[in-house]
């Protein structure tokens, strides 16, 4: 009768898990941006592999040290360092001086991050913080956006390697992004060049097909949620085609204002990030459509080209609120609320 | 609610089956174990009366504990042979509960003797009730909730529907399979029972859509003249449970804190009403029940029929287990309860045994819990609807009062979805588990 004496586990039920976990999803989240952050480097050569490869490297290196200043064990490993590293470096002008994409990753993991404890608690996207403080600290440098250069591979832009606490000096008038041109100059840029991405920007947020892709992937698997991106881009469209439909000469049409500018990249990969965006559907929409509207906001009558981070900050700000606001409606109580 | 797929309910989660390969297996008889001890509680409610003494000699069958009041029912000598003590035996929630231990009688045939019919043209709806109390029945689904006590329709209540529960969502389990196939008569027996007692208008068996066959059988055996229909369900998890089960069906919901007869529905497990049919018609109590021995821990899986106070070990120890088995569980992988001894008895409750190896469990215990970061998943599985991002942190603040004031904790029933999905694996049903205790206890008179 006594064939074994093993020890039994006890634990409580479930005894099976989906296999979901946050380091596969922030793994696949890293995934389904190299596409965007390949093309950036096609598009702008060395210095935006620069920028990328010391954003990433900066931010996994500030998570290390602030994990062991708290006396934790380093949360490297779980990813989302690495994916707010690359969504900072895909939000720069390529040739942005590389102590300033160190400032900012600093800014990014410590103000944006383990101030408020870490993963799961940061109520702003961490990338887009270390983005703030920089178009906050260097408005210039993070306004100035390089051609795509011919020799893009040989050379570097002399800023890239500009000291650090100097002004780093710009070889030549930089292009201006679509957004700017139209603001600033009426001159619209094709669509065509938008969808693809061959037009100036930052370093990852131009090519808008590549974005989609990822995207489109991180849906099929569950693993974003879908319904922040499109009720980003459909509000966007849709103010912004009824504004055209108004005053075409003034207003810039839906597909414009949809793939231009860090839009694409925003409503997909940063509106997105779960810890900072509502939990339920209906929440979910209500945040997407408000982002949606304070970019066309921002825009067309803010007195900057781009609105797309402060959008996304705020919705941030504003997301536990939808949460407080928004709450699954409980299985059996309608009639209590019908009642109350 | 229905969609396209089907009647289904809403949220809800889609595990892997794990039924293949107990499926196709039919029931067997299981052998007697060298002791058997029948715990007196295996049921919510008062614990059954010993009716017998030490050194008594019982048949099998003979009722031998009286229930003691309405939410009790009777026990049955799960096998011919001599009482030899009436003590204390280990039991599922880790406290031990007295049992009668019963030593069977080598060479008996084990005849089961036979008590006073019920039949189910003839007998009044309290006798009925009284029958099946006297039988012993409870949810062999595993919930162990008296079902002569849901039968007993309170004056001014009515029933217009009766749901047979043969969904078995859970995992691994094919106990409910196995009956819809083989005791088919017996099912369309106990529903006549279960018709009057409760005065119900129709009849409606739920089979999810993974088992084609049972849906099959049971509507070739469908006896003409009783208003009965097979309704195929979507395969979902936890479709069995009471609640999502009528709202499938019906489309009513059951208000929070009220029970499925406040919506004129009674549910009845599939496995309890073939059960009823077997028994009541000779005046027989449960001796026995079907469960699905398995899990990649087990080498002869099956769905055996086992006495009653069965040791898990001889169970274990008889069907054979692999060298590192490391947790053993009764009922399904979602919701059932992992076992500290294995001198724990089978009970009327136990819908399966199922056994893990290292390979399983070690997995599992590798996995590094994360923070929360909020994703929302477990909101989007939550069948009751309820947030279980917020109340696991609310539960690891000890906010208890506003768990259940703000965020429905008492309308948690367990299913475990919220932690089968939690990419941060965080145990939140077992945070929601010790909430609901504490808030049970501090609510409890002193």
């Amino acid at each position: 009768m006594k064939k074994w004496t093993k020890v039994l586990e006890i634990r409580s039920s479930p005894h099976i898990a989906s296999g979901h976990s946050v380091d596969t999803i922030m793994f696949n989240v890293v995934m389904a941006l190299l596409p965007a952050a390949a093309f950036a480097v096609y598009l702008f050569g060395l210095a935006a592999l620069l920028t990328i490869g010391t954003a990433v490297a900066a931010c996994i290196a500030f998570e290390h040290v602030f994990c062991r200043l708290a006396g934790q064990e380093t949360s490297v490993g779980d990813w989302s360092a690495t994916i707010t590293g690359l969504l900072y470096g895909l939000t720069l002008p390529p040739g942005l001086a590389l102590w300033m994409v160190v400032v900012g990753a600093f800014a990014a993991m410590g103000l944006g991050k383990f101030l408020f404890g870490g993963l799961g608690y940061n109520p702003f996207n961490p990338a887009l913080v270390g983005r703030a403080i920089l178009q906050a600290a260097f408005p210039v440098a993070m306004t100035t956006w390089p051609d795509m250069p011919v020799n893009r591979f040989a050379s570097l832009p002399s800023s890239t390697l500009a000291l650090p606490f100097t002004q780093p000096t710009y070889d030549a008038v930089s292009g201006a992004t679509p957004l700017s041109a139209w603001k600033f100059e009426q001159v619209m840029t094709s669509s065509r060049d938008l969808f693809f991405g061959t037009v100036g920007g930052s370093a990852g947020e131009t090519c808008a097909v590549l974005i989609l892709l990822g995207g489109i992937y991180l849906a099929i698997r569950g693993m974003m949620n879908w319904r922040i991106p499109l009720a980003v881009l459909f509000t966007v469209a849709l103010i912004s085609g009824v504004l055209h439909l108004v005053d075409s000469g003034r207003y810039a049409g839906p597909v414009f204002m949809t793939l231009s500018g860090g839009l694409m990249l925003g409503a997909v990969f940063m509106a997105t990030d779960m810890v900072a965006s509502p939990m339920t559907h209906l929440g979910s929409v209500v945040y997407g459509v408000l982002i949606g509207l304070l970019v066309v906001v921002i825009r067309v009558w803010g007195g900057m080209p781009e609105g797309v981070m402060y959008a996304i900050l705020l919705g941030n700000a504003v997301s536990p609120h939808i949460d407080n606001w928004i709450q699954p409606r409980v299985y059996g109580t309608q009639k209590e609320r019908a009642e109350s | 609610m229905a969609f396209f797929g089907g009647k289904t309910f809403a949220h809800g989660i889609h595990p892997p089956g794990l039924k293949e390969e107990t499926r196709g297996l039919a029931i067997r008889q299981f052998p007697f174990a060298g002791t058997l001890a029948v715990p007196l509680s295996q049921h919510i409610g008062k614990p059954a009366v010993p009716i017998v003494q030490e050194g008594q000699e019982v048949t099998r069958g003979q009722c031998i504990a009286k229930p003691d009041g309405f939410i009790s029912v009777a026990m049955h000598a799960p096998a011919s042979g001599t009482v030899r003590s009436i003590s204390l035996v280990p039991s599922i929630t880790g406290r031990m509960v007295k049992g009668i231990f019963i030593e069977p009688f080598a060479a008996s045939t084990q005849e089961i003797a036979e008590g006073k019919p019920c039949d189910a043209e003839t007998a009044t709806p309290e006798e009925i009730v009284a029958a099946i109390q006297q039988a012993g029945v409870v949810g062999l689904g595993g919930a162990g909730f008296p079902t002569h006590a849901k039968l007993k329709i309170p004056d001014g209540k009515h029933v217009d529907t009766l749901i047979i529960n043969g969904a078995e969502c859970e995992p691994i389990l094919t106990t409910d399979h196995r009956v819809m196939l083989e005791h088919t008569a017996d099912i369309y027996a106990g529903i006549p029972y279960l018709m009057k007692a409760t005065g119900a208008e129709r009849v409606i068996i739920a089979v999810e859509s993974n088992k084609p066959d049972a849906a099959e059988v049971l509507r070739a055996a469908m006896p003409k003249d009783l208003p009965i229909q097979v309704e195929v369900l979507p395969v979902k998890y936890p479709q069995g449970a009471e609640k999502m089960l009528i709202t499938a069906l019906t489309g009513r919901q059951i208000p929070s804190g009220k029970l499925p007869l406040d919506v004129h529905v009674v549910v009845v497990n599939v496995g309890t009403t073939a059960e009823i049919g077997r028994l009541l018609p000779n005046g027989n109590g449960i001796q026995e029940r079907v469960i699905t021995v398995g899990g990649p821990g087990v080498k002869k899986k099956g769905n055996y029929r086992i006495q009653i106070g069965t040791p898990l070990r001889f169970v274990l120890e008889s069907v054979g287990v692999e060298d590192d088995i490391t947790r053993v569980f009764q009922g399904g992988p979602m919701m059932g309860q992992a076992v500290s001894s294995l001198d724990i008895r089978v009970t009327k409750g136990t819908t399966g045994i199922i056994a893990f190896t290292e390979r399983e469990s070690g997995s599992l215990n590798k996995r590094k819990e994360y923070p929360c970061i909020r994703c929302g998943y477990c909101v989007d599985v939550c069948p009751i609807f309820l947030n279980p991002s917020q109340l696991g942190l609310l539960a690891s603040a000890g906010n208890h009062q506003r768990m259940v004031e703000d965020f429905h904790l008492m309308d948690c029933f367990e299913c475990g979805c919220c932690t089968f999905v939690c990419p941060s694996h965080i145990p939140l049903v077992q945070k929601f588990r010790v909430s609901k205790m504490a808030v049970r206890k501090a609510k409890a008179p002193a």
